[in-house]
């Protein structure tokens, strides 16, 4: 207790970086799947070869993509660009089946209704299907979410400074109070980004509470 | 007006890609529906009523053949602005759940530009017109009743006032007592809008009920018979149709026939609470009892009366006929009443008499007299 008392300010500063490394590539990830989604709902055939695709990305083990990623990217091997990169890459392939399904649940006569009143396929999806998709799509960022704040603490592996450091750095020194310290800090934190996704789910779908009378 | 000419739908079969080789669902289709008229598509499950409808606002493209509305191809216009410019209901609404009731019938108003407080003036007036509460219109979908939400898809229908509306089994979704009621509202507006309406139903009472001219197709997309609907009851042109059609044709088709003046005879009439005495003093075993403004409340059995004449004695079953009523209700009154003589009132709901079944007859003959194999269309 007192060893976290004493380093509150590293904790709390290598937390804002773990939430940076895995926050950023939550947005940025949602951004590509969201398009990559819409084209695998709409084409049974893109459907199969996109979602087998980005299904093996997930299988790509993160320490061989932190240290794959430099040669490709040009970037140094303790450049945090690489963690963004890898972690945006396993968000896109958590979410793109994500997307695909919420599309595709979208009842067959409400799609039916707006074809029939004159949407065009892009303000359909906008004003449709996207919408009533956010459940699901919701529910896949909360795992994506949690995904990522476990994958990022590997990359102190490689030197990028987050909260995995204290584990390493804990597990190095035989003192599990800093391994303890990492542990519950990362779990704060990844309750703290399902509670922000929940809240903003809960405000974007106010019609899922709206029950039959 | 809505004009198919030689239209043909075929899909293209699961194994091959080739839609000329495909499965025909609409066959050589020519049909007209009139501007201002309710064009009813009947038939059984499959027969291509779906595909014929939505081959109107292109949802699906025509294999060969063309259909215009107002003599316009409908294959020369924008898609978007085809579609904007008809109305179209579909099956269980087909609502917009995450968008509240007023938000759901602006929708194609607010497609077309119009801005946001005239398409919810407009709308909360639909809302009103098609019998909802104005308080649901902050409502979601899934806070209405079925046969609500049926009326929703209506007004969303509606809000562009636009001059074709297509409907797919509009009121099939509730249960018949709402049919019903959503059926006689429909005609309503109907009356007072007067747009030009194709309407897909797989039930025969509903068609006749709601059409001015009724078009029965057969599986494989066939039209067997295009009529109005006292013809077709009449007049089946062949045994399919004869059969799908169905029983009691002959006595359905006397909804068509307006009552002709029937001298009818005065009924002596009590009130509630007469006593025992006055009751048999009428001197038939069944007395109707009417209420304060004439109007008729029930029969009752002279001999069941004790004290005095309840409600609770008051025999329910017969129907009442009115007085501008069809052949139909008027013989239906008569053979629903227990005394044998059905009660006919006018148009206020008062009593003006009494009319046997035997009385009834011999108008119907007279009519089929009067117009040999011709069914009257008088509706
Ligand atoms: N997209 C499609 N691909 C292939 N065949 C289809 C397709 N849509 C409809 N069909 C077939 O075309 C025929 C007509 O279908 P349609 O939906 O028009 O029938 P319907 O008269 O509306 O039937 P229901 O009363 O059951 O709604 C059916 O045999 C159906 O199986
Ligand atoms: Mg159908």
């Amino acid at each position: 207790m007192t060893w976290a008392l004493d380093h509150l300010g590293d904790i709390v500063s290598r937390a804002g970086q773990h939430a940076w490394l895995a926050g950023l590539p939550l947005v940025l990830g949602l951004v590509i799947a969201v398009p990559l989604g819409w084209l695998a709902a709409r084409q049974p055939r893109l459907r199969a070869v996109l979602l087998t695709t980005t299904g093996l990305l997930y299988t790509i083990p993160s320490l061989a993509l932190f240290i794959l990623l430099p040669p490709l990217l040009g970037t140094k091997i303790l450049d945090p660009v690489n963690v963004i990169v890898a972690m945006t890459v396993y968000t896109v392939a958590l979410l793109t089946r994500t997307v695909a399904d919420g599309l595709s649940s979208v009842d067959p006569s409400t799609r039916q209704a707006a074809i029939a009143m004159g949407y065009g396929p892009f303000a359909r999806f906008r004003a449709v299907d996207l919408p009533l998709a956010v459940p699901v799509i919701a529910a896949g960022l909360r795992v994506a979410a949690v995904s990522n704040v476990s994958i990022v603490s590997v990359a102190s592996l490689i030197g990028v400074s987050q909260l995995g450091y204290f584990l390493t750095d804990g597990y190095a020194r035989t003192f599990p109070t800093e391994v303890w310290v990492g542990i519950i800090a990362c779990l704060v934190l990844a309750l703290m980004f399902d509670l922000v996704i929940q809240v903003a789910s809960r405000l974007l779908t106010p019609w899922t509470r709206a029950v039959a009378a | 007006m809505i004009r198919f000419e030689g239209v043909t739908k075929r899909y293209a079969d699961a194994s091959g890609t080739d839609e000329e080789q495909g499965s025909v669902a609409v066959d050589d289709l020519t049909l007209e529906a009139p501007t201002g008229k309710i064009t009813v598509l009947v038939g059984p499950s499959g027969c291509g009523k779906t595909t014929t409808l939505r081959m109107v606002n292109r949802m699906i493209t025509p294999t060969s053949g063309t259909i215009s509305i107002d003599g316009r191809d409908t294959a020369s216009l924008d898609v978007a602005e085809l579609r904007r410019g008809i109305g179209y209901v579909i099956q269980h609404a087909g609502l917009f759940p995450h968008r509240t009731v007023l938000d759901n019938v602006t929708t194609v108003p607010r497609l077309l530009g119009t801005d946001k407080k005239t398409a919810r003036t407009r709308a909360m007036e639909l809302i009103e017109r098609v019998g909802l509460d104005p308080a649901m219109a902050k409502r979601y979908p899934a806070q209405l009743s079925g046969g609500q939400q049926q009326r929703v898809g209506v007004a969303r229908a509606l809000a562009a006032d636009p001059p074709v509306m297509l409907m797919d089994e509009p009121f099939s979704a509730v249960d018949p007592v709402v049919r019903e009621q959503l059926q006689n509202e429909f005609l309503r507006l109907q009356s007072e809008l007067g747009k030009t309406i194709l309407c897909v139903t797989h039930d025969i009472d509903e068609a006749v009920k709601l059409g001015d001219q009724v078009a029965v197709l057969r599986v494989g997309g066939v039209l067997a018979q295009l009529d109005s609907p006292a013809k077709l009851l009449a007049d089946p042109v062949d045994d399919f149709v004869a059969e799908f059609v169905g029983r009691d044709r002959g006595y359905r088709a006397l909804s068509f026939a307006a009552a002709p003046e029937l001298s009818l005879a005065d009924e002596p009439t009590v009130r509630l609470g007469a006593g025992a005495d006055e009751v048999r003093a009428v001197g038939t075993p069944w007395v109707l009892c009417v209420g304060d403004a004439g109007e008729p409340l029930g029969w009752v059995r002279a001999a069941a009366v004790e004290s005095e004449v309840t409600r609770t004695l008051l025999h329910r079953g017969g129907t009442v006929a009115s007085t501008s009523g069809s052949l139909r209700a008027l013989l239906d009154a008569a053979l629903s009443s227990p005394s044998g003589r059905g009660v006919v009132a006018d148009g206020d709901g008062r009593l003006v008499g009494t009319i046997r079944a035997a009385e009834v007859i011999p108008a119907i003959e007279a009519r089929r007299d009067a117009a040999p194999a011709e069914g009257a269309t008088a509706r």
